[in-house]
């Protein structure tokens, strides 16, 4: 089991840098993210746009303002669980918090900080009524194991580099491969459109472009699918397997049966230290509102630093705290 | 008047709402939609990242072609139609007087 002051719940520029706060109080912080790297949606959605207005920094791109985060709390020693998604809370005798992972991972802390942005960042689903019901009976969302689908028909839909990436892969182990995209053009590397293009010519992808499927069809396991084509009309299709890659979007998630005060999609905070109606949990950045909230990076820095006083409070409520500017005592590492 | 234009925003439950939209704010169809508290995300901000404005032009309107940058995002979006854009990359501006749009589906 991990132990820790503060868990932290989003690896995003707001919790990275709430270590480097809690670090200066000597709070120890264990971060958990559903996504397989720190950053959330900066790594996730936009590592290459330049950000303007985070101060001291005339532009920072996204990815390095991240790189620049985790140098920054590095002699703070965090700890980190990636591509697992905090799904229970639960609050113990003494007064900690037992939080488990969507895969069995137990980590005992003192307080909680939810620093989780958007939420989770999960897999977009086709808008398929019966979608659900064929999830690992033929559909998948993430490919783990390429060879799973030897030997079988696979279906594949998007526009993008995984969609493009993955049906070259397939096309040497699967035994048949069809790429479905919704216009002619694609946005994914020019390398791999070509060579989707080439392995049609070969026959070895059946590429159709201008369609979307519209349709699941099968008894206990995924059999067909319905392709809609701009000009064909529907086809139908018999498949083994069908993987829509889409892209992540950001979901709120288990955080929602936490008992916390939730409007549209955001915590409720009391300003003064940035604590839920849940004594020992938080919620900083951009999960969190309150009169005058604006959804900036600069502002949720503010949050953790404010935040991480009172949990240092709630944690050693006998101990003074004194406050000291890191150019005075510089950086004590944990 | 001046400086403002009037489009005819349709919700996911079919309620056409009438709203004003000033030219001279530097705004967006997502924006001006979330400023008068429509149903729409704008998840990213207005970069082009997410399909959380999506929405459909129902007016001729003569709108600039889609970037590739939101043809790429459209592409990540579903119930995709040939009138399909993404709101926050429309600017507000004098020409849109009149301008029909509906809401997408959200997933």
């Amino acid at each position: 089991m991990i132990e820790t002051n503060i868990l932290i719940i989003g690896a995003g520029p707001v919790g990275l840098f709430t270590v480097f706060e809690a670090g200066l109080l000597k709070l120890k912080c264990h971060l958990i993210d559903a996504l397989p790297e720190a950053g959330g949606q900066l790594k996730e959605i936009y590592p290459k746009k330049p950000i303007y207005d985070i101060p001291g920094y005339p532009s920072v791109l996204a990815g390095d303002l991240v790189d620049n985060l985790m140098e920054q709390i590095e002699p703070f020693k965090p700890t980190f669980t990636f591509g697992e998604r905090a799904e229970i809370i639960e609050k113990q005798e003494d007064g900690t918090f037992l939080v488990t992972s969507n895969k069995g991972t137990l980590i005992k802390t003192n307080v909680i900080a939810i620093a989780a942005g958007l939420g989770c960042f999960e897999p977009r689903k086709p808008p398929l009524s019966n979608i659900v019901d064929f999830e690992d009976k033929g559909v998948e969302y993430i490919i783990k194991d390429p060879n799973f689908y030897k030997g079988k028909k696979v279906v594949v839909a998007g526009g993008g580099d995984s969609a493009l990436d993955w049906t070259i892969l397939l096309a040497e182990i699967a035994e048949e491969v069809t790429l479905v995209h919704r216009r002619e053009s694609f946005r994914g590397a020019l390398d791999s459109v070509d060579k989707v293009v080439e392995l049609d010519k070969q026959g070895k992808v059946k590429l159709v472009t201008n369609a979307q499927i519209i349709a699941l069809n099968g008894t206990d396991k995924l059999e067909q699918v319905v392709i809609k084509h701009k000009e064909l009309g529907e086809i139908s299709k018999d498949v083994d397997h069908f993987i829509p890659l889409f892209g992540l979007s950001p979901k709120l998630g288990p955080i929602a049966d936490w008992e916390l005060n939730v409007t549209k999609n955001a915590i409720e905070v009391d300003t003064l230290d940035y604590s839920t109606n849940v004594e020992g949990i938080y919620a900083i950045g951009d999960i969190n509102t309150y009169p005058g909230k604006l959804k900036l990076i600069l502002c949720g820095f503010h949050e953790g630093t404010i935040m991480v006083q009172s949990a240092f409070k709630y944690i050693y409520p006998d101990k003074k705290l004194s406050f000291k500017y890191t150019t005075v005592t510089g950086i004590d590492g944990l | 008047m001046d400086g403002i234009v009037n489009i005819k925003v349709t919700d996911r439950e079919g309620v056409t709402h009438e709203i004003e939209a000033p030219t001279d704010m530097n705004m967006n169809l997502m924006e001006i939609c979330k400023s008068y508290e429509l149903p729409v995300e704008g998840t990213c901000g207005g970069m082009a990242l997410c399909a959380s404005c999506h929405m459909y032009i129902l007016s001729e309107h003569n709108l600039s072609k889609p970037s590739d940058d939101e043809e790429d995002m459209l592409d990540q979006a579903f119930f995709v139609e040939d009138n399909s854009r993404l709101g926050c990359q429309i600017p507000i501006t004098e020409d849109l007087e009149g301008l029909e749009v509906k809401l997408a589906d959200v997933e």
